[in-house]
């Protein structure tokens, strides 16, 4: 071609691109962020705004990364870039909970991708159970306020935007079974097994 | 669902990213790129949540990226960099400096630059750049020509170097 195209160096957009997110988070003009978080429960992939951490998805149970931003886009709002720096305490608080060393996370939560009314009301008590402590998918439906709902505040729980710091692994069979759980059973065992390790190791 | 939806901005970014930077280093060298890179998609995302899902992503964050490049050479004076002052300036990375072609485009008439960059550094139909510019198809692609057969005369008159 008589006239070709500068020559960009090896990694260089990518890493103005990555300068420019971060610096679109910092002035506040993406309205969410997102980081991936290795943790050992596999790779999470962790979506803020504003006010708090709205999702928190094991990456390859919810169809991957571009998956999971496709719904955060639609959901939340298409101004989403990658901000690892913005989900630093998110990191350190999962990181910390893994190695035994924190048993309440401090984060604050954006509750935008529950939905309002039951389901949420169920999240919301979730939340509060504390570490160590199990309760039935019965007490959780009482504890929304309906007390027959118990399947619904199992599709409540099933629908937890985000697990793990939301700890819907803490809800149980009436029966003492393990129930369902949204990441699969073997993640519910290994979260039981971190907070209670002579019951569920 | 088959309407059309954004994709979310950061896919956008990765994916126009490196296009973005030639048509700049083109356009203000490499020396003014970085910051009217970061110019360039700091605007587009502040409009993106109100874009329309099925508009030419590409030919919009372009025309955004010229409007950078324009403030650019606005803040130089309103006159392109002459060629002698370039290479006056201590390189950093003497390597990695825009061939010299893209100086000799710099100097020519804004209208001609302006067509010739979006064209070859950018990769832009001329359709899209009558759009990005603001003028008829057949306006750019008279400048396109004009541009280069300047280009062609200047190059035939330089001596062979080295």
């Amino acid at each position: 071609m008589f006239l070709p195209p500068p020559d960009l160096r090896p990694g260089e957009a990518a890493a103005l691109a990555a300068r420019t997110a971060a610096r679109a988070a910092d002035e506040g003009v993406a309205e969410v962020v997102y980081a991936t978080v290795d943790s050992p429960a596999g790779r999470l992939v962790a979506v803020a705004t504003p006010r708090g951490l709205a999702r928190l998805a094991y990456e390859l149970e919810n169809g991957g990364l571009d998956t999971i931003l496709d719904e955060a886009a639609l959901k939340l709002s298409p101004a989403i870039v990658e901000a690892p720096a913005r989900l630093d305490a998110v990191r350190r608080e999962l990181d910390e909970y893994f190695e035994g060393r924190r048993e309440e996370f401090d984060i604050p939560l954006d509750w935008a991708l529950s939905t309002p009314g039951f389901r949420r009301l169920v999240l919301q008590e979730c939340a509060r159970i504390p570490f160590g402590a199990t309760r039935t998918y019965k007490e959780m439906a009482i504890a929304a306020g309906s007390p027959r709902a118990f399947r619904a505040a199992g599709g409540a729980l099933g629908s937890n935007p985000i697990p793990i710091i939301v700890p819907c692994h803490r809800v149980l069979a009436s029966g003492g079974g393990l129930g369902g759980y949204t990441g699969g059973l073997d993640r519910k065992r290994l979260l039981l097994g971190i907070e209670a390790p002579t019951l569920f190791a | 669902m088959t309407t059309a939806r954004l994709p979310p901005f950061q896919r956008f970014l990765d994916a126009h990213r490196d296009q973005v930077l030639r048509f700049l280093i083109a356009s203000v060298g490499r020396h003014d790129a970085d910051d009217a890179f970061q110019e360039t998609f700091i605007s587009a995302l502040r409009a993106y949540p109100q874009l329309r899902p099925d508009s030419n992503l590409r030919g919009w964050v372009l025309t955004i990226a010229h409007r950078k490049a324009l403030d650019v050479h606005r803040a130089r004076g309103r006159n392109p960099v002459p060629v002698a002052e370039i290479h006056d300036r201590p390189a950093a990375t003497p390597a990695a400096e825009p061939p010299d072609h893209w100086e000799r485009v710099r100097a020519l008439p804004p209208r001609q630059h302006e067509v010739l960059t979006l064209r070859y550094a950018a990769d832009l139909t001329h359709a899209e750049i009558a759009l990005a510019l603001g003028c008829s198809e057949e306006a750019a692609r008279r400048a396109a020509a004009d541009g280069l057969k300047t280009l062609r005369e200047e190059l035939r008159d330089v001596p062979a170097t080295a």
